[in-house]
């Protein structure tokens, strides 16, 4: 062995999923570099498609053949049950998020122009089109597939820099209210930059601390490393604190609203769903792999911060009067339901099951009822664009009861009202949490659901009870994409709110063998 | 046969069809047979019930989400069945009854009476289920449908007494569920199943918390003192059919929990309460007694006389006598047919005034004596007249709670008589004395209307001169009950004849 250096393996069948994304992502640029211009949305669509099925079956594939028990790529990356059970759900999100972009015109068409500047007009006139949002949004997605089955924290950073730097760019690209859409991208940037610059600070005491990146390394360090707690409790701090920041846990949850509100919204749909699962799914592994060891030190913490999440989640969410920031809020509260679940920890390995099914439950419930009720948004619009304040919504459910009734019912699911998935995910959370002495935070929990309730009720009540406005808005005829999207997702959240128990195996059998080590 | 699988089914296969109907007319129609085909089945079920047989009669249970221990299982006790029975007495009853009610909101009437029928199918299965996560399931699921009966048809209130109700209820029941999970992880059977969780929680600290839980929620629901500052507000915006629904059959889901769950699964937290939930009960009686008489509007008047009748039905089940538990249980179906049949009318009487204040009225009796009797019947039914069916469960609750808690029982003797107030003083105001100029012309009841009281006149009076047929299903199933909480009823001082009603 000396003087030799042992080139590393890379098992390239197990990291297909996200190779073939990022290999379309690279052929998406090509498109863009050379392709003519009125070739290339009829050329980046379906590469973009295809290649988020591809990736969704070849993760299927992995799954059925079986899930390896050793993480791949010297140990960088880990294609485990939990990594492929949240490939899997970020795939067919992002695929429903690809639908509703294509829909319509919801991207702006020159976005360096001054918003009311010539340049605008002109583009506008020219229809000039952004279609380089399809290879920025498959970065992303290879980012988001990137970041939960990180098993060092090297590789984390770089998979949260390729999921994020996309997002900025795409935020900004709204067609409508363009001051808002470039303050989104703005605020973004910069607090996910500070965020990032957390997570890289963490790791670099991290490494300090255990002379690795390596999760498994730092916890075996947990145990025999001795006289350098400071950078173990500081590192371990700014770790959470960058991943904290894009779970939009309070109080890192600030941007959460106005980006929500400023992103086109179907970028918006993906952000809601997609990165908040694999955000959660990076949380999850840094915190019960890389600091498992820990766990009596960052618990009373992240147990704070869960009942943070969930009460200002709730309580803001009330004074909201625009749509999307309302739903941004109540997904700051879900993040913290979510929190309950990865504090669930117990002894054994089966209890540590039983939270993580109900994460991992949770987490496909939560995302595929917001893609859904993002994807409504997008169809009540009036004159200036979508109808983002609420008093638009008015009577909508005398004009188009079919569309307020689906809004209503995935708002239901939202309140956890029995019958929809939203029940049982937050059912399995909190379980979870009873059986291994949660019980106090379930409490709290129950009752930021009820307040939660509250303002989705209150959207009900605006559409059914109140009297439409006389200029209301209208419901356009969606396109097929966008009505297969609000069709599945109603679907989903039937089928998962009366037979959760398919869904459910699944993700026991994802969650069984926990995360590899 | 799978006979309240069926029930359901016909049920909310009916609400579909309801929707496919484009006809208004033909909806409305449709609605009512369907109402009638679930109600000529249970009744065909309820005549195969043999009170002494099994404690739970037609059941089924089917797995439904094995990982976590949750059943689809039905089936009934006689507590059970006369609550069903008396849901499915009610629909096609608040069918005829709302014929127009939708209308006057220019929605779809379509809407509602598919609202009603999912309603119906969520009634029985919440009083059917003998699995608890199941129960917990119906007991939230079926707020929606009231919720959106309520806000969609109600009055100028509505919004915000639909709001008020669902936040109420939700908030009790985001309490139980907490419980629930509680009580399946201390458990650790694995099961939701009721049968296998009586028993199972032996330290009383626990059972104390977790009856809380449940307690809050059925408190809430039923209403009890100081619970019930929602009920007003729901009964009095929602319209007269939605109204009989909230207060006859959905407020007893909170008595029939106590009876069914409170009791039984946590009985040593359930004689510790006791005191507790008596002296609400009694403050309730009286409370919703003088409030009721203070009101001006008259749908409010009669959400109120329900607070102080619930109050009696909470004391019946927490006295924990057979006397007093059969009492309460027959009070919950009695109650439903009086109150059901004062909602109704008083209900025919706005409609045709377009005023719920007392004060717009009087002197009815003259220009429509048909409705002024039936109400004066229904009336009195409410204040316990002998020889009405509510006067028989009533002085059951009483003599039974007076075995074991005398000041109590008599302080709620008070509630009967200003029972007589609040009633006969309304009756007053709106039918005697000289005719109001706005009524001069008011129609008396047509054949729909009459159809309509009829049947709650007759069974008020059947019930109260022969309540055998239902005590003999009651009294079983409230002995077993009790006998699971192991008590006794205590031995009377004297010896006294056998109860003779």
């Amino acid at each position: 062995m000396n003087g030799t250096i042992e080139a590393p393996t890379i098992e390239y069948a197990l990291l297909a999923p996200l190779l073939v994304v990022f290999g379309a992502a690279i052929v998406g640029v090509l498109v863009e570099a050379f392709a003519p211009r009125y070739l290339r949305s009829a050329i980046h669509l379906p590469l973009t498609l295809l290649s988020l099925a591809g990736a969704f079956a070849l993760a299927v594939w992995q799954a059925v053949k079986g899930v390896p028990t050793e993480p791949a790529a010297m140990g960088a990356i880990a294609v485990d049950g939990p990594a492929l059970f949240i490939w899997g759900t970020i795939l067919i999100l992002a695929f429903a998020s690809v639908l509703l972009i294509k829909d319509e015109e919801h991207f702006v068409g020159a976005a360096a122009a001054v918003p009311g500047s010539a340049e605008e007009e002109q583009a506008l006139v020219e229809r000039a089109a952004h279609t380089e949002v399809y290879p920025l949004l498959l970065f992303a997605v290879g980012g988001m597939l990137l970041f939960p089955a990180a098993n060092d924290l090297l590789v984390a950073f770089v998979a949260l820099e390729v999921m994020s730097l996309p997002l900025y760019l795409l935020c900004g690209l709204a067609r409508r209210r363009r001051l808002l859409s470039q303050e989104a991208a703005v605020k973004y940037f910069l607090l996910g930059a500070f965020s990032s610059a957390f997570f890289l600070y963490g790791t670099a005491l991290l490494y300090g601390y255990a002379g690795s990146v390596d999760l498994v390394k730092i916890n075996q360090a947990l145990g025999s490393v001795g006289g350098q707690d400071t950078l173990l409790y500081i590192g371990a701090a700014m770790l959470g604190v960058g991943l904290l920041f894009k779970i939009g846990a309070a109080p890192f949850q600030s941007w959460k609203p106005d980006v929500y509100q400023g992103s086109p919204t179907p970028i918006t749909a993906l952000m809601a769903s997609g990165t908040l699962v694999a955000a959660f799914g990076a949380l999850l592994r840094v915190f019960w792999v890389g600091l498992g060891g820990l766990d009596w030190d960052w618990r009373p913490v992240l147990y704070g911060v869960a009942i943070l999440t969930m009460v200002v989640g709730a309580i803001l969410a009330i004074t909201q009067t625009d749509i999307k920031r309302m739903l941004a809020y109540s997904s700051i509260a879900h993040g913290g339901f979510l929190l309950i679940g990865v504090i669930a920890t117990g002894h054994t390995q089966a209890e540590n099951t039983s939270a993580l099914t109900g994460l991992l439950f949770y987490l496909v419930a939560y995302g595929f009822t917001t893609v859904g009720a993002f994807a409504v948004v997008t169809m009540v619009r009036d004159a200036g664009g979508e109808a983002w304040h609420l008093s638009r919504w008015a009577g909508l459910g005398k004009r188009s009861p079919l569309l307020a009734g689906v809004f209503a019912f995935f708002l239901l699911a939202f309140a956890g009202i029995p019958l929809t998935s939203g029940f049982f995910g937050k059912y399995a959370v909190f379980q979870a949490a009873v059986a291994n002495g949660a019980t106090p935070l379930v409490i709290i929990g129950v009752v930021a659901s009820a307040v939660a309730a509250f303002f989705y009720v209150r959207v009900i009540v605006l559409m059914f009870f109140s009297d439409p406005a006389a200029d209301g808005p209208s419901v356009v005829l969606p396109s097929r994409g966008t009505a297969a999207v609000v069709g599945f997702a109603a679907l989903a959240t039937v089928v998962l709110g009366v037979f959760p128990q398919p869904v459910l195996d699944l993700a026991h059998t994802a969650a069984q063998s926990l995360f590899v080590r | 046969m799978p006979w309240l699988s069926t029930l359901m089914g016909v049920s909310v296969l009916g609400a579909l069809g309801v929707t496919l109907v484009r006809n208004d007319k033909l909806a409305k129609q449709f609605t009512l047979v369907v109402s009638l085909i679930v109600l000529a089945l249970t009744v065909a079920m309820a005549v195969q019930f043999s009170p002494n047989g099994d404690k739970f009669q037609f059941a089924e249970t089917y797995d439904w989400i094995p990982a976590f221990g949750v059943h689809y299982g039905v089936a009934v006790d006689g507590i059970a069945l006369v609550l069903i029975l008396l849901s499915v007495i009610l629909v096609p009853i608040v069918v005829l009854a709302s014929w127009h009610d939708a209308e006057a909101g220019k929605r779809s009437v379509r809407t509602y009476f598919s609202l009603l029928l999912v309603l119906e199918a969520m009634m029985i299965g919440v009083f059917a289920a003998t699995d608890v996560f199941l129960f917990y399931v119906f007991f939230e699921a079926m707020l929606i449908p009231m919720y959106f009966m309520i806000g969609s048809y109600g009055g100028a209130q509505r919004s915000y007494a639909a709001v008020k109700f669902l936040l109420y209820s939700l908030f009790g029941g985001l309490l139980m569920l907490v419980a629930v999970i509680a009580l399946y992880s201390i458990a650790g059977k694995g099961t939701f199943m009721f049968t296998d969780l009586v028993g199972t929680i032996q330290d009383v600290t626990t059972q104390k918390w977790l009856f809380l839980g449940f307690f809050i929620a059925f408190a809430i629901k039923a209403p009890l003192w100081p619970f019930h500052t929602w009920l007003p507000d729901a009964a009095a915006q929602a319209p007269a059919g939605a109204a009989v629904l909230l207060v006859g059959v959905l407020d007893k889901v909170g008595t029939y929990g106590m009876l069914r769950f409170c009791l039984e699964l946590f009985p040593d937290a359930a004689k510790f309460f006791t005191p507790l939930v008596i002296t609400l009960s009694v403050i309730g009686i009286v409370y919703g007694a003088i409030v009721a008489i203070g009101q001006t509007d008259m749908k409010r008047l009669i959400a109120y006389t329900s607070v102080s009748h619930f109050g009696f039905i909470a004391m019946g089940v927490f006295a924990m006598t057979t006397t007093a538990g059969a009492g309460a249980t027959l009070y919950m179906v009695n109650h439903g047919f009086s109150t059901g049949a004062l909602f109704l009318i008083a209900g025919f009487l706005i409609y045709r005034r377009g005023s719920q204040y007392i004060a717009d009225y009087g002197g009815v009796q003259k220009v429509a004596p048909i409705l002024a009797g039936t109400f004066l019947v229904a009336g009195l039914s409410s204040l316990s007249l002998p020889g009405l069916s509510t006067f028989v469960s009533e002085f059951m609750v009483l003599t039974g709670t007076f075995q074991r808690y005398v000041v109590p029982s008599v302080i709620a003797t008070v509630g009967v008589i200003l029972a007589a107030i609040y009633i006969l003083w309304m009756y007053q105001r709106t039918m005697n004395g000289p005719t109001a100029e706005s009524v001069k012309s008011l129609p008396d009841l047509n054949a729909r209307e009459k159809w309509v009281v009829a049947p709650l006149v007759a069974l008020l009076l059947v019930f109260g001169f022969y309540p055998k047929p239902l005590l003999d299903v009651i009294h079983p199933a409230v002995q077993d009950t009790l006998s699971s909480v192991s008590v006794t009823d205590p031995q009377p001082a004297v010896p006294v004849a056998q109860e003779g009603q």
